[in-house]
């Protein structure tokens, strides 16, 4: 828990007696006149418009419970998908145990979450493989603009599908299925490091080349 | 009051049974993340004392009334294992574990941004596996290590540390025959950062004089301990600051 001074207080941090102090574990990280806190661990916490996957817990009339890996379950309202669903029929288009794509759209004050699947490319998700990864190393696999994910599916021939929540989905060849889920273990392992992106594509170049 | 002994706990050297000074801790070792089903833990040996201290949620609190729809609930749970003592230690909680639980639960409250996470529980289990006096002081000193292991967000790293009197002198950190045969044992936490008082027990009888002795010492205790938390954290995630 480090302690600075002056400038402003960003995310993860608080002001006591005009200090800032860091809330929890995590790196260092000043913009313009703002000091963040990046966290090395901890629960996913859901923001607004964030791409998530979910996992079907409990089906009711009118509307689904998802966990989305937050402290808290979602709710996904019939409204919120692009099904036509009778009162009380919500079970034959979602089970428990399902996972879906959605898309969070609203967080209130007491952290009531609600999900939807009306935007594009969301759906249930059928076939495939779904890892996990710590919340807060998302971005770096996500990449700068997309860079990173852009790399492997280009080379791994994969639909991959990143949640922020840390789910990430792959569907491909058994081979190139592998190839991602070793090169994700690299880049969690190495997300600190600078120019990943330009090693993770070498990695994958040489890989290309030995298969063919 | 507590049975009288003939062991003499002061030698004429000014030495405590255990080879100690007056004012000297006993060893502590920490190391934090050692379980992986929990969201953050950590294994605490001090002296004689082994406790292993293990952080679940923030998640949602069940049952549902317990929910506070402001803040998050924390849940300790301190526990002894049946073989963690001389004798065997009739399993589950009693009045004394019970008591303690709630003493460190409180502690905890305040030192955990709890305004985060509405209607959530943050659990805390605090197993000692081996018992030497100060168990309270080790379990929640754990706790503290494993909260920031768990990356919940926190005021400060909470820390224990207890003082006592023995013989009449005023000293640090009771061993086992010391707080069985000692005049009295006072268990301090604080938050190290403001030096805020986040539990404080005791036990037997202190003059005003002492208590103040007492007590100063037990924070001087506590900033020792406090640095080896940070180091046992700094420790863990060596690998990741360095590459930053």
């Amino acid at each position: 828990m480090g302690e600075a001074k002056g400038s402003k207080a960003g995310h993860g941090t608080f002001i006591e007696n005009g200090k800032i102090y860091s809330e929890r574990l995590g790196i260092l990280n000043k913009r313009e006149e703002y000091i963040n806190v990046i966290p090395l661990k901890g629960r996913y916490d859901p923001i607004e418009g964030d791409f998530v996957i979910g996992i079907v817990e409990e089906a009711s009339a009118s509307s689904w419970l998802v966990d989305i890996n937050a402290p808290y379950p979602a709710l996904l309202h019939v409204n919120e998908v692009s099904w036509d669903v009778e009162f009380g029929e919500t079970e034959k288009f979602l089970k428990h145990g399902d996972s879906i794509m959605a898309k969070i759209l609203q967080v209130d004050v007491a952290k009531k979450i609600q999900i939807t699947l009306k935007d594009r490319n969301l759906y249930k998700i059928r076939g495939g493989h779904i890892i996990y990864v710590e919340p807060s190393k998302v971005p770096r696999i996500i990449g700068k603009k997309g860079s990173m994910i852009a790399l492997l599916k280009k080379y791994t021939r994969c639909r991959i599908f990143v949640g922020q929540n840390g789910r990430i989905w792959i569907d491909g060849d058994e081979e190139g299925i592998e190839k991602v889920l070793q090169t994700i273990k690299i880049i969690e392992d190495e997300s600190l490091s600078f120019g990943l992106t330009n090693r993770i594509e070498e990695l994958l170049k040489k890989d290309a080349k030995d298969v063919r | 009051m507590k049975p009288k002994s003939d062991i003499k706990l002061i030698d004429e050297h000014g030495k405590r049974l255990d080879g100690r000074k007056l004012h000297d801790l006993r060893k502590i070792k920490i190391e934090a993340g050692v379980l992986h089903r929990a969201e953050g833990s950590c294994y605490l040996e001090w002296g004689g004392n082994k406790v292993l201290a293990a952080v679940y949620g923030p998640r949602e609190a069940v049952p549902k009334h317990t929910q506070n729809p402001l803040r998050a609930i924390v849940n300790a749970r301190y526990n002894m294992a049946a073989f963690s003592v001389e004798d065997r230690k009739r399993p589950g909680p009693d009045r004394r574990s019970r008591e303690i639980s709630k003493v460190i639960s409180e502690a905890l409250e305040k030192v955990i941004l709890t305004d985060k996470f509405p209607r959530a529980s943050i659990d805390v289990n605090i197993e000692v596996l081996d018992a030497e006096a100060g168990t309270r002081c080790a379990g929640l000193t754990a706790a503290g290590v494993a909260l920031a292991d768990a990356g919940i967000p926190l005021k400060d790293i909470p820390v224990a540390c207890a003082a006592g009197k023995i013989e009449g002198h005023v000293v640090l950190d009771l061993g086992k025959e010391e707080d069985n045969f000692g005049d009295a044992d006072l268990p301090v936490a604080i938050s190290p950062r403001t030096d805020e008082i986040l539990l404080m027990q005791m036990d037997g009888h202190l003059t005003l004089k002492e208590f103040d002795e007492a007590l100063d010492l037990a924070i001087k205790g506590c900033h020792v301990v406090s640095d080896i938390q940070k180091k046992a954290i700094m420790s863990k995630y060596e690998s990741v600051l360095e590459a930053e």
